[in-house]
């Protein structure tokens, strides 16, 4: 079978406007986290987020081209922007028929549709924008990425909750270890900081008022975040002869389906991705020396999570290091698995393991090294991302250090 | 007798339990009744919106919210509260 390997990053969300800041403020336990600056917050109970500051889009898109992207869409242009960038690819003519984009986002143009909502319903305006469907798509940022590079083989978007980032990753992994194509553009974008959004994760009651807290005793539900961080996949002997930076190698993945509740985690669901993942990558358990986990900071998630490490790692979970970096940038829904895998690129190609911050007090339900609050440095080999979604979908990723 | 405020919570209750009201008693817990996770989210948003108020619940740790959830009459005195708070 093909390999394949990661050979650009880009990124932007709470913690900075490219992968380099974002692995910056990761490295030293930055929290992006903070109050939320939008339209009627005062009617929010929810007032805390990863929010992207100082975002100018008229510096980055023209008029015409903002007509056409909600956030959701700006933020994966930029990252594709960048990821290509670094890896320095030319997508010729001939390769752009070997050549998609997978993203994953779970809620697509959310701005359009709040903004386009409130001026319906609450403005009583009979007409709208002419381009609200192209803007609040799903597919939008995925078709909006082929245009802007020319990319003309498969390309689609992965919807899958907090999980649609490591299946989109994991499903281009796939198309180019099998032959299907040779580059691909993937990765994930979340906008859902809106009214709206927020509004309906109140409801469910799993939201932080004052900080996202993973594995810790105090944690009290997870905080929302917004981005997107986009990666180019390469198949690793042409990546190699061109010289392209390679950054990591995907080695596995799995996806697996807890069949079992809407909203409640599954420690069976889980553990059967990540012994998946590991199995897939032909990965032996005491390969892995960090885990970037799902973390979201709930009562539930956490402890499930730990538990399900724990069945397949044996002894061995006692040996590894697992952290949250959901605790600097918030939980980012669709776009979440994206941002963290750059904590995994980190940690593989720098050796520096993202820590898990506002950590104050062990849970003993979650007994395993979470890298509390500081920055580690580590010699790591492999690694696994792990993503659970809403729904019971779990998509775990497996890649080694090159 | 049971006042409006209790009546209204116990068919609430009920009507997540998918019990008659006469099945529920002050002294029943939610897990006597077989209310779930999701059921207790919808029976607080019920009773949110049927005495407009605001409660404070969250899910994560629901024993250790300000909103004590021990058994009927818990919820009872707690929504009374917040109802008093509401109206002084």
């Amino acid at each position: 079978m093909r390999r394949v390997v990661i050979t650009g990053a880009g990124a932007i969300n709470a913690l900075g406007a490219s992968a380099a800041a974002t692995c910056e403020a990761m490295r030293e336990g930055r929290c992006g986290i903070g109050p939320l600056d939008i339209r009627d917050v005062d009617r929010l109970m929810i007032r805390i987020g990863g929010q992207i500051r100082g975002y100018d889009e008229t510096a980055h898109f023209s008029r015409s081209e903002i007509a056409l992207f909600d956030p959701f869409t700006q933020y994966a242009l930029l990252s594709s922007r960048e990821a290509l960038a670094q890896s320095g690819l030319e997508i010729t003519e001939a390769l752009s028929y070997r050549a998609g984009v997978i993203i994953g986002t779970s809620g697509g143009g959310l701005h359009t549709q709040d903004e386009s909502y409130r001026l319906v319903y609450q403005e009583g305006k009979n007409r709208v924008h002419p381009f609200i469907v192209p803007r609040l798509m799903n597919n939008a940022a995925a078709s909006q990425v082929s245009m802007a590079h020319g990319l003309k083989g498969p390309s689609y978007c992965v919807a899958t909750a907090c999980s649609s980032s490591n299946h989109a990753i994991g499903q281009a992994f796939q198309l180019i270890r099998s032959g299907a194509t040779d580059v691909m553009l993937t990765g994930g974008t979340e906008s859902m900081l809106v009214f709206g959004g927020i509004k309906a994760w109140e409801g469910l009651r799993v939201m932080s008022k004052d900080g996202c807290r993973p594995f810790c005793k105090t944690r009290n539900g997870m905080v929302q975040g917004e981005g997107a961080a986009i990666f180019v996949l390469e198949e690793y002997e042409a990546a190699r002869a061109r010289g392209a930076p390679i950054l990591a190698e995907i080695c596995g993945f799995a996806m697996t389906s807890d069949a079992a509740d809407i909203v409640m985690p599954s420690q069976d669901g889980a553990a059967r991705a990540i012994a998946g993942a590991l199995a897939d990558a032909g990965m032996a358990a005491e390969e892995v020396g960090y885990i970037n986990a799902h973390g979201t900071g709930t009562t539930a998630n956490d402890r499930t999570e730990c538990a399900a490490v724990r069945q397949v790692f044996g002894d061995h979970a006692d040996r590894l290091m697992i952290s949250s970096t959901k605790s600097m940038h918030g939980h980012l829904i669709g776009g979440t698995g994206a941002v963290e895998l750059l904590a995994v690129i980190m940690a593989l190609r720098d050796g520096i393991v993202a820590p898990t911050v506002g950590y104050v007090e062990p849970d003993p339900e979650c007994d395993l090294d979470v890298v509390p609050n500081v920055a580690r440095e580590a010699r790591i080999g492999a690694a696994l991302s792990n993503a659970f979604a809403f729904g019971g979908l779990n998509a775990v990723l497996a890649l080694r250090a090159i | 007798m049971a006042d409006d405020v209790t009546r209204k919570i116990i068919e609430i209750i009920a009507e997540q339990a998918v019990l008659e009201p006469d099945q529920v008693s002050l002294d029943s817990t939610l897990d006597d009744l077989g209310i779930d996770s999701l059921g207790l989210v919808e029976a607080v948003f019920a009773i949110e919106e049927a005495f407009d108020i605001s409660i404070p619940f969250n899910a994560n740790d629901p024993g250790d919210s300000e909103f004590d959830i021990s058994n009927v009459r818990s919820i009872v005195e707690a929504v009374k509260g917040l109802i008093a708070e509401k109206q002084s």
